[in-house]
């Protein structure tokens, strides 16, 4: 995602898969954004998206996404009603440009 | 009894027809199931909002319609007054299946009433990349470019 890149922003792909599964995920999808694991479900719990229960009576995180500022700030919010309904690169392009972000 | 036989001497005497909607109605029901998971799932387009499948359910659910009607308007010419209906309940029970898949679990989603907004700092992080390696929220945010980052939660289980 160049356009990310290009504002200074990192994209942070989080799961609640192992690390080895993320890997290969990783691998197959081509994603060449940075991908973390968070098997314990630690993080997602932390930021109240734990859908307990909901993958074959697992714990996983709904869809939501945060951009964080330098000073980790959570800058805008994304949390979807429906997780079908996935957020658009363009439309958190468009938020973040909405920001003003001052390059540094 | 001899009377009705009477009356439907001229259903025992002709072979009625297969009644082609009902078991092609059938079937399509499970296609229009199974097609959505194993192919139109994969795409935005068709998964978000599943059009393609629900025109399929359509078109099945009047072949059903249309074969229980003849069934039952023209006994001596179709078949299917006692297939039919054991064939039509399960095709909208898995409509009525797919309906709540999509429509009902899809939005059944916990409140996140304590998710951090914005203007809040926030929460660490507590994860591991691909080889394993912590990762906490100060290794991908400031720095000397005072880089941002954007959190992409998933569902995982790929």
């Amino acid at each position: 995602m160049p356009e990310f890149e290009a504002r200074g922003v990192g994209l942070i792909g989080i799961s609640v898969d192992a690390p080895e599964l993320t890997r290969e995920h990783v691998k197959k999808m081509g994603f060449t954004f940075t991908f973390l694991s968070d098997p314990n479900t630690e993080t997602t719990r932390r930021y109240d998206l734990v859908h307990a229960g909901a993958y074959e009576g697992k714990d996983i995180a709904r869809p939501a996404e945060f951009l964080v500022d330098e000073a980790g700030v959570i800058r805008w919010t994304n949390i979807t009603p429906d997780y079908r309904v996935r957020l658009s690169p363009d439309e958190a392009l468009a938020a973040l440009d909405a920001l003003d972000r001052q390059p540094s | 009894m001899t009377g009705m036989m009477t009356d439907r001497a001229p259903a025992s005497t002709v072979k009625r027809r297969w009644n082609i909607f009902l078991p092609a109605g059938f079937f399509l029901s499970i296609v229009s199931f199974l097609s959505y998971y194993s192919f139109f799932a994969a795409f935005p387009l068709t998964r978000d909002i599943p059009w393609v499948n629900l025109l399929l359910f359509g078109v099945a659910l009047s072949l059903l319609a249309a074969g229980l009607f003849r069934a039952y308007r023209s006994p001596e010419l179709y078949r299917g007054r006692i297939f039919g209906p054991i064939l039509a309940a399960p095709a909208l029970a898995i409509f009525g299946f797919f309906i709540y898949l999509n429509f009902g679990a899809a939005n059944d989603l916990p409140p996140s009433s304590m998710a951090p907004r914005p203007g809040q700092q926030a929460p660490d992080l507590a994860l591991v990349d691909m080889t394993g390696a912590a990762v906490k929220l100060g290794d991908l945010v400031g720095g000397e470019k005072g880089r941002w980052a954007l959190l992409v939660f998933y569902r995982g289980y790929w």
